[in-house]
């Protein structure tokens, strides 16, 4: 095929006139890959922008901006400078990630394993058209909805009963309330559940259907044979994973919406809370003076721009390197 | 070896098991489409369309201005961001082995993964330093979220234009770069016409990267350097409400109006390419 299509070239060495013809072709090449360069502008200076930005705060708090606890844009005696730590937000970000993880990665497994194992064709077609339509709600439709629906519905019939059940541990003592980091948990749980499933549902159909027919064989049952295929495709779900945290870690508006933005150092669920993403979408348009509030700002947002760039690109390599093994066995 | 009865039960329970789940990932769509439809429905009136949006727990007014200012971002942000989208696509089709390719593509990957208020934060010391809050920074940030998606999908649905079709216009004698743009776009046309709805779905949406950029206004639109309107943030601003009894019926309503353009793409684009799942 290749030399196919390379034998005009070869020809165009041999005749003048089509000249004018190669000049287009490399004109063509040079203005489409210089318009593909764009993203190395776009990526540059996003970087550098941001950066740039925060470097106010990241010089007068240096690297204890990710460990202070205090957030304080106006102190209350106007002597004593503004001050500003992160921890309460990353430990906001990561606990309630960890909350959809835990509840969002079963049901998403289950998900996939109906779609590509146990259901009817048919009737799988129509199902992933639903599942993809949670994945095109807008996200503030979820904060509208989490505000008005999941949570009164939640404080008044979910959480007391989580509280009797499971009031030992300290996550879930103290006071109950509905704009709460477990809310905010469990609508990110809701959010990710499409990008989950959506892609281990891939994983699942590219398992070769030798090592299924194999499996039956032996005289598996249906969900011995989906064991073997969770199996098999394990690295390519632990990357769907990966992507459904990155998607966590960077959602914003359903969660600033419900988790209640206090910035707080909490232990338990119930108490409200703040993540990188909703403190930066809550008070940024109101951070016009001091100028560190802002660039304290920046700086929470580009430690959420490293934090998905590492979580995604990790979750890109995983998949990546699943899928070239799934080919490679294919090829025997 | 466990017995063939055991085997057989547990068969069953983890079957069940994940149709539950199946069921438990629907109950939120359901309910959010129901309550959406049935309270928006209800805010419905000729006034909601085309008037200006009234200060909070003012009664009486609508979202006029944010529906106008949602169509204009949109329309701006796909302006500028489509063709280059496309091209970027065109590149890293037609000229895949290159080490420039192969990079773009990563970086590519990387700004789909963006969070959506860094690319807000990103809005703001681009544009809104320079000349305020305005409808141009909100149509940059969104143009920026929109590139990767129209890049990516053009770039497979290029991918999927079979070899003899070109093949047969450079064997007529065409060049390479007309051959692409010519026979090669209009066989994947469908494709990148998919990826480009898709990503206007997707930014129409967007509030994050909007609320850092274009603010919100109550006006209707007066100038692409003014702030304005957008569905999106003028649900956001109504849910935020402490008068709830007048401003979240209207918050249905634009909600209802968003979802309706969402998910019409959505449909649309499903229904186009359905023969391709089978």
């Amino acid at each position: 095929m290749n030399a196919h299509r390379k034998y005009p070239n070869f020809l165009s060495k041999f005749k003048t006139a089509s000249r004018k013809k190669l000049s287009g072709d490399s004109a063509f090449k040079i203005i489409v890959m210089l318009i593909a360069c764009n993203i190395f502008l776009i990526i540059g200076l996003m970087i550098f922008k941001i950066a740039q930005n925060s470097w106010l705060s990241i010089q007068t708090y240096g690297i204890n901006f990710l460990w202070g606890t205090t957030w304080q844009p106006f102190p209350p005696n106007p002597s004593t400078p503004p001050s500003f730590g992160a921890l309460p937000l990353i430990w906001g970000t990561l606990v309630t990630s960890a909350i959809a993880l835990f509840l969002g990665v079963p049901i998403s497994l289950g998900i996939s394993l109906a779609l590509s194992e146990f259901a009817p064709r048919s009737f799988n077609y129509v199902i992933s058209f639903f599942v993809e339509l949670l994945a095109a709600i807008p996200s503030v439709i979820y904060g509208l909805w989490g505000i008005i629906i999941l949570i009164p519905f939640l404080q008044n019939n979910v959480f007391p009963y989580a509280q009797t059940v499971l009031g030992f541990l300290p996550f879930f003592q103290g006071t109950i309330r509905g704009s709460s980091v477990l809310t905010g948990g469990i609508i990110l749980a809701i959010m990710i559940i499409p990008t989950i499933s959506a892609i281990s549902r891939d994983v699942f159909a590219a398992v070769p259907s030798s090592q299924r027919e194999a499996i039956i064989a032996l005289g598996a049952t249906r969900w011995e044979k989906a064991r073997i295929v969770m199996r098999y495709g394990r690295s390519g779900v632990i990357g769907a994973i990966m992507l459904g945290l990155g998607r966590a870690v960077g959602e914003t508006m359903a969660i600033t919406m419900v988790i209640g933005n206090s910035f707080n150092m909490f232990t338990s669920l119930f108490e409200p809370g703040s993540t990188l993403a909703s403190i930066v979408a809550n008070e940024f348009t109101e951070a016009s003076s001091p100028p560190v509030y802002i660039s304290a700002l920046m700086e929470v947002g580009l430690i959420l721009f490293a934090l998905a760039i590492v979580v995604n690109a990790s979750a890109r390599l995983v998949i990546w390197r699943s899928t070239r093994k799934i080919k490679e066995v294919e090829m025997f | 070896m466990r017995s063939y009865r055991f085997r057989k039960l547990e068969n069953r329970i983890m079957i069940s098991l994940a149709y539950v789940a199946l069921v438990i990932a629907l109950i939120p769509l359901a309910s959010i489409l129901i309550e959406t439809i049935s309270n928006g429905l209800s805010a419905m009136s000729f006034s909601l369309f085309f008037e200006e949006i009234p200060p909070l727990g003012q009664s009486g007014g609508g979202i006029g201005p944010a529906i106008q200012g949602t169509l204009i971002v949109v329309a701006l942000a796909s302006i500028m961001g489509v063709p280059i989208g496309v091209f970027s696509g065109i590149y890293l089709a037609e000229f895949r082995q290159s080490r420039i390719a192969s990079v773009a593509r990563f970086l590519n990957d990387v700004l789909t993964n963006v969070p959506s208020i860094v690319l807000g934060i990103f809005g703001w010391v681009l544009v809104v330093v320079a000349i305020g809050w305005s409808v141009i920074a909100g149509a940059v940030a969104l143009a920026i979220m929109m590139i990767p998606i129209v890049t990516r999908t053009t770039e497979e649905a290029i991918k999927l234009v079979p070899v003899n079709i070109r093949e047969a216009a450079i064997a007529l004698g065409v060049p390479r770069w007309k051959t692409t743009l010519t026979v090669v776009l209009s066989s994947a046309k469908k494709g990148i016409a998919t990826g480009i709805l898709l990503a206007v779905a997707r930014i129409s949406g967007e509030t994050a990267p909007l609320l850092l950029t274009i603010l919100g206004s109550r006006f209707w639109f007066s100038g692409f350097t003014q702030p304005t309107a957008a569905l999106p943030l003028t649900i956001f601003n109504f849910s935020q409400s402490p008068f709830r009894t007048v401003d979240l019926p209207r918050a249905w309503g634009a909600s209802l109006i968003l979802i309706f353009i969402v998910l019409a793409i959505n449909i649309i684009v499903r229904y186009a390419t359905r023969e391709k799942y089978g």
